[in-house]
C-alpha cells in the first residue's frame, strides 16, 4: 500500500463515471420511427454493467436530464452491495412522471423549444465529482459522459459555459455521444475545452458497439488508443444583432457584447461609444 | 597581577554566564517568537482530531468559514456594479533589501514571487482579454522587467530569472514608471496596478504626493498588499486612487490577498471610455496542413488558428496578429467573463435552529447526494430551492 498523498493521486484505471441521460419526451417523440426510448436505454444499460465488470472499483453515477429537473436515478456505490444497472429504471420512471408533471404546471421555460436542462445535470455531476474529491486521498478517476440528443438551448448558453470552465479546471473531461439528428455546438466546445471526447453515431441500432470502444475506456488507457478526433470544432461567435456567425467583428469593451458592424451604442448595456462619460450616469448596468 | 587578572575575567566570565541565563530567561518568559509560541504554549498538536475513518481532520474551519464569508460578502457587494472587464495590470514587485527577509520561508521574495506566478495564471484564467506587465523595485529605482502582454509562460519566465534584491525601495519611482507606461494603452482599458511591498519605508527623490495626484488624474487604480506593516503612505495611495490595500499576515493569507486581485473589481466608468473593439474569431486550422507560424517563424505541422483579415497563422489565442494587429479571441474567452458580468445567485444560510429539527431538512444534500444528518453548515439556495452542503 503506497502512503496516502494528498491532492488529486488518482489510482491508475478506476474511473468514476456520471452518465446524463437526455429524458426529453419531446426529442424522443420526435425521433419515434428510427430509435426509442426503450431500445436506447437497452443500449445504455449493458454498457453500464459493462462499466462496472471491468473494474471492481469502477463506479457509475446516472443522472437524468429532463426539460424542467434534474435528478439522481442510480449510484452503483450506494448500498450495501454493488447494483445492477436495471435498478434505475424504477427511479427514472418516477423521475420522467415527476418532470412531466413540472411542465404541465409551468409552460415558459424560457429554454427553447424542445431543449433539456443540460446545464442543471453538469453542475450537478460537477457537485458530486467536488465529493469525490474530498473523500480521500485515493479516489477514482471521474469523468462525464453525455448522452444527448435535444437541440440546444441559447438561454443555457452562460450556465454551461461556466461548468465547462469548472470541469478544465478541476481535470474532469466531457465526453458526448449525439444522438440526434444535427450536431451540438455546445457538446463539441465541451468536449474540446476539457479534453473529452465528442462523437455522433452514425448507426444508432450499434449505439451499444460504439459506447463501448470509444467511451468505456478509463483515462489512463485513453493515452495508448486512437479515439475520435474533433473535427472542425467552430469557435467562431454569433453577433448579437443578427444572430449570423461572423469571423471578424466589434465587441463592446463594456459587456462584451459582439456586434457585426459598427454601431454608435450598445443595445446590451446603454453605453455610448467614443464619449467620455460625464459623471451623471446616463445608464444603468442590466441585471 | 596575574590573579586578579585572572579573578577579573573569571568573574566576568561568570558574570557573562549568568547575563546569558538572565538573557534566555528573558526570552523564554516573554520574547518568544510567535511561531515558537505556538508550540510551547498553545500546543497546536494537541487540537487535532480524527473523523471516523481515521484520517485528520481540518482543525481551522473558522478560516475557512471566514475565507467563504468574505468571499459572499463581496460578490453580494458587488453585483450589480460594472466591473473592468479590459484591464491593463502593471505589477510592481519590491526587490529592495527587505525582500531578503526570512519571516516568510525561504525569503520574502521568493515566495511573493511564487504567488506572483499563481496570479498571472488566475488573473489570465479571469481575464483572458487583460494584459499584465511586471516592474521591479531595486537600488532605488524602477525597471520595467516585461511589456504588458498577454501570454503567462513569458512574463513568469522573465520573473524567475531576475530574484536578486537589494538597495532601497522607490514607490515614487515605481508610480512614475508605471504612469509613462500606461499612458500609452488604448482609452478603454482599465489601468490598475498592483504593488507588493516587502519594504517599510519608501526613498523618493521627489515629492510622492504630487505623483499620486498624477496617477490619480491619470485614472490608475492602484492596490498595495503589503508584507510587514501598515503604512501611512500606502494607506494614502491607495485611498485616493481607489484601490485596495491589505497587509499579509502569514503566506495562506498572502496567497489569499493576492488572488482577490484576480477578478475584475468595480470600474468607475469614467475612468475608461467605452467603446467597440475589433476582433476577429479564427477558425482552427484542419490537422493536416504546414504553414509557417508568424509567432516562431518555423513550420508547423497541424493545429494553429488562422487570422480572418490577414490570413497569417497563429499558433494560440488569445493573441493579436503580428502582421494586421487584429485581436484574435475565441467565443469561449468572452464567455470565461460573462460569470463575472452575470454573477449567480449567492446562496442563503441556513440558521442552526432549523437544523435541529431533522424533520424540516431532506435527507440528502442537492448537490452531491451526501447524506444531511451531520451537516457542517447548510446552504438553501431560493432557485432550486433546495439544501447543499457548505463545502
Amino acid at each position: 500500500m503506497s502512503p496516502p498523498v494528498p491532492s488529486k493521486i488518482l489510482t491508475d484505471d478506476v474511473s468514476l463515471l456520471m452518465v446524463l441521460i437526455d429524458t426529453n419526451p419531446h426529442f424522443w417523440s420526435s425521433i419515434k420511427p428510427h430509435f426509442s426510448f426503450s431500445k436506447f436505454l437497452s443500449h445504455v444499460l449493458a454498457f453500464l454493467n459493462s462499466i462496472l465488470l471491468l473494474n471492481q472499483l469502477n463506479q457509475v453515477v446516472v443522472l437524468a436530464t429532463g426539460i424542467n429537473s434534474c435528478g439522481y436515478v442510480f449510484d452503483s456505490s450506494s448500498g450495501s452491495v454493488s447494483q445492477r444497472a436495471e435498478s434505475l429504471l424504477p427511479k427514472l420512471e418516477e423521475f420522467a412522471e415527476n418532470d412531466e408533471s413540472l411542465s404541465e404546471r409551468d409552460d415558459d421555460s424560457g429554454n427553447g423549444v424542445g431543449s433539456s436542462l443540460l446545464s442543471g445535470s453538469l453542475s450537478m455531476a460537477l457537485c458530486y465529482i467536488q465529493r469525490v474529491f474530498r473523500s480521500g486521498p485515493l479516489h477514482p478517476q471521474p469523468r462525464i459522459l453525455c448522452l444527448h440528443g435535444s437541440p440546444d438551448g441559447p438561454g443555457q448558453y452562460v450556465a454551461i459555459m461556466n461548468s465547462i470552465f469548472s470541469a478544465q479546471r478541476s481535470m474532469v473531461p466531457i465526453d458526448s455521444c449525439v444522438i440526434g439528428i444535427q450536431h451540438s455546438a455546445f457538446l463539441q466546445q465541451a468536449s474540446y475545452i476539457t479534453g473529452g471526447v465528442y462523437l455522433k453515431p452514425q448507426q444508432l441500432d450499434g449505439l451499444f458497439q460504439y459506447l463501448a470502444t470509444v467511451f468505456a475506456t478509463d483515462l489512463h488507457s485513453r493515452n495508448f488508443l486512437r479515439l475520435p478526433k474533433p473535427v472542425g470544432v467552430d469557435f467562431r461567435a454569433s453577433c448579437f444583432c443578427h444572430k449570423n456567425t461572423i469571423d471578424m467583428g466589434f465587441i463592446c469593451s463594456v459587456c462584451l457584447s459582439i456586434f457585426c458592424k459598427h454601431q454608435k451604442k450598445c443595445s446590451t448595456c446603454g453605453s455610448t461609444f467614443g464619449q467620455a462619460k460625464t459623471l451623471d450616469p446616463s445608464a444603468s448596468q442590466q441585471r | 597581577m596575574m590573579n586578579r587578572d585572572i579573578n577579573g575575567e573569571g568573574r566576568k566570565l561568570n558574570r557573562g554566564e549568568e547575563e546569558e541565563e538572565e538573557d534566555e530567561d528573558e526570552e523564554s518568559g516573554r520574547g518568544r517568537d510567535a511561531w515558537e509560541r505556538a508550540y510551547a504554549d498553545e500546543r497546536s498538536w494537541e487540537s487535532l482530531q480524527e473523523d471516523e475513518s481515521g484520517l485528520l481532520r481540518p482543525i481551522d474551519n473558522k478560516a475557512l468559514h471566514h475565507a467563504q464569508y468574505r468571499r459572499r460578502l463581496r460578490t453580494a457587494t458587488t453585483a450589480g456594479i460594472q466591473k473592468g472587464l479590459i484591464r491593463y495590470l502593471y505589477i510592481v514587485i519590491d526587490l529592495s533589501r527587505a525582500a531578503g527577509e526570512m519571516d516568510y520561508k525561504p525569503s520574502r521574495m521568493v515566495v511573493v514571487a511564487r504567488q506572483v506566478e499563481a496570479f498571472i495564471r488566475e488573473f489570465f484564467d479571469q481575464n483572458p482579454l487583460s494584459q499584465i506587465g511586471l516592474v521591479t523595485l531595486k537600488d532605488g529605482v524602477a525597471q520595467c522587467l516585461t511589456d504588458l502582454g498577454g501570454s503567462p509562460e513569458s512574463h513568469i519566465k522573465a520573473l524567475m530569472g531576475k530574484l536578486e534584491c537589494s538597495g532601497d525601495s522607490s514607490l515614487q519611482n515605481g508610480l512614475d514608471l508605471v504612469h509613462d507606461l500606461l499612458n500609452q494603452i488604448p482609452s478603454y482599458g482599465h489601468r490598475e496596478v498592483l504593488i507588493l511591498y516587502s519594504a517599510l519605508s519608501t526613498c523618493d527623490p521627489g515629492d510622492i504626493m504630487e505623483t499620486i495626484q498624477k496617477c490619480k488624474g491619470a485614472k490608475i487604480r492602484c492596490s498595495i498588499v503589503g508584507l510587514s506593516a501598515e503604512l501611512y503612505i500606502c494607506k494614502y495611495l491607495c485611498q485616493e486612487t481607489g484601490g485596495l490595500y491589505s497587509v499579509a499576515l502569514d503566506e495562506p493569507h498572502l496567497k489569499e490577498l493576492v488572488l482577490e486581485h484576480a477578478p475584475p473589481p468595480p470600474a468607475i466608468a469614467e475612468f475608461a471610455i467605452a467603446n467597440l473593439i475589433k476582433m476577429g474569431f479564427p477558425q482552427r486550422a484542419a490537422e493536416g496542413v504546414i504553414s509557417i507560424c508568424s509567432c516562431h517563424k518555423e513550420a508547423k505541422f497541424g493545429g494553429g488558428y488562422t487570422c480572418p483579415r490577414c490570413k497569417a497563422r497563429v499558433c494560440e489565442l488569445p493573441t493579436e496578429c503580428r502582421i494586421c494587429g487584429l485581436t484574435l479571441v475565441s467565443s469561449p474567452h468572452l464567455a470565461r467573463s460573462y460569470h463575472h458580468l452575470f454573477p449567480i445567485t449567492p446562496f442563503d444560510d441556513v440558521s442552526p435552529s432549523i437544523t435541529n429539527i431533522p424533520q424540516k431538512l431532506p435527507k440528502s444534500c442537492f448537490g452531491c447526494q451526501q447524506s444531511l444528518l451531520n451537516p457542517g453548515s447548510l446552504f438553501f439556495s431560493t432557485e432550486i430551492a433546495n439544501f447543499q452542503k457548505l463545502d
